[in-house]
């Protein structure tokens, strides 16, 4: 909870720092899913820690020697908010002076994750691709032999109770699915993209899910199609890059996808944002799955 | 005055420097994960606080006053730590799932009982 609310308070100086983009994630990411993946894993593992500590002087010791060492690091560095620092000097202005002309999307932010980092954005899909991968296979061993039908008695049956949540958060969750679209589809001129809207679009079914039980949202998306969805969102990336390759150009040069350049430019950027979009959906949803079927088995063992 | 115009990076190591404490103190793996965490975002803060720049506002290039000299502050960071932040989510909760595999399989997550157990087999 409390690292719920360090999350919540970084958002707020992202704000400040005039990095809307980052906020936006900081606070979809920190406060809502990675709050609920700790809380379900504490459940799972007991959340008292049996108080042997080792050597904490020593710790300390080591600690504050490297903070020292940092700090003085610090002491060569730019001050806080200047315009003349080194990191302001290289590519950053090229990016501020030229990529509005260059691709015709004027939330910079974009155009650099989509178009002249594409590379990075690509791999970093990948990573968060095979992490999902990874805690799927990890946590899915010894619950797919069991039934679905033994989610009866879930960790929501305490919340169906509650008629003021159910009947505010049914009438949310239409809300909260429009935003994450407008994000989604708005991150050329505004705030957003596919990494924040792929994020709020999970957190309303992950708010579903806790109210009404993973049963029945299993019934609105299975976790096959969400796999399924999570390869198409990689998939659909790497193909939108393939295409400039047939007519002789560089893997992920959109400006081939259409007549003017300008649109193509559009067009693959959001085709690209759609893909990042719908793996970290599908992904972030497949996570919180597969830790809460792990919480209701523990809860079918008491 | 030197102080005072690099606070941003002491608070950045003192952010740090808790994170890195809790990793190495205590033996608790989901407390290690917790201290990881807040040192990846002493990083974020870190990457973020280098972006800024007195004065200037959100890298969103406003088309009607196109021409006039807006400072900007640096997209590139934000870029970074955009897709840091939730490929950071996707591996916190890949390691939350090894702790999980690590409680069923011994039945505890403080690190010295593991290492007592791997002694007996």
């Amino acid at each position: 909870m409390l690292l719920n609310i360090y999350s919540l308070l970084s958002a707020c100086f992202f704000v400040l720092m005039d990095a809307v983009d980052v906020a936006f994630t900081e606070a979809a990411v920190g406060v809502g899913v990675s709050t609920i993946l700790l809380l379900s894993t504490l459940t799972i593992t007991g959340s008292f820690e049996k108080n042997k500590r080792i050597k904490p002087i020593l710790t300390f010791v080591i600690v504050i020697i490297s903070g020292f060492l940092l700090i003085y690091g610090t002491l060569q560095m730019p001050p806080f908010g200047s315009s003349d620092a080194p990191i302001h000097q290289h590519v950053a202005t090229y990016y501020i002076e030229e990529s509005y002309t260059e691709t015709g999307i004027p939330n910079i932010v974009t155009s650099v994750l989509a178009n002249y980092r594409g590379y990075d954005t690509l791999g970093e899909l990948f990573v968060i691709f095979a992490a999902g991968i990874g805690v799927i296979t990890l946590l899915d061993v010894n619950t797919n032999i069991k039934n679905l039908s033994m989610f009866k008695n879930d960790l929501s049956k305490s919340l169906i109770q509650n008629h003021i949540l159910r009947v505010i958060s049914k009438m949310l969750i239409p809300f909260i699915l429009l935003f994450a679209l407008y994000v989604q589809f708005h991150g050329d001129f505004g705030p957003g993209g596919g990494f924040q809207g792929g994020v709020i679009f999970a957190s309303a079914f992950i708010l579903y899910t806790m109210l009404f039980g993973l049963k029945a949202s299993q019934k609105l998306i299975s976790q096959s199609w969400l796999e399924f969805f999570s390869a198409l969102g990689v998939l659909l990336y790497t193909c939108i890059g393939m295409i400039p390759l047939f007519t002789g150009k560089s893997f992920l040069n959109y400006k081939v996808l259409a007549q003017d350049p300008l649109q193509g430019q559009h067009l693959g950027v959001l085709i690209v944002e759609l893909g990042v979009g719908i793996t970290v959906f599908s992904i972030i949803l497949l996570i919180f799955i597969a830790f809460t079927k792990q919480v209701s088995i523990i809860g079918e063992g008491k | 005055m030197n102080i005072l115009e690099s606070f941003n990076y002491w608070v950045v190591m003192i952010l740090m420097m808790s994170g890195l404490y809790i990793l190495i103190a205590h033996g608790n793996l989901v407390k290690k994960i917790i201290g990881l965490t807040i040192f990846q975002t002493s990083v974020y803060i870190f990457y973020i606080s280098m972006a800024n720049i007195s004065g200037a506002t959100a890298p969103i290039i406003y088309k009607n006053i196109e021409g006039d000299n807006i400072l900007y502050s640096n997209p590139l960071p934000h870029v970074l730590i955009l897709t840091a932040i939730v490929v950071g989510i996707s591996t916190m909760a890949l390691a939350l799932a090894l702790v999980i595999r690590i409680k069923q399989s011994y039945g505890t997550i403080e690190e010295d009982e593991i290492h007592a157990k791997e002694q007996q087999q």
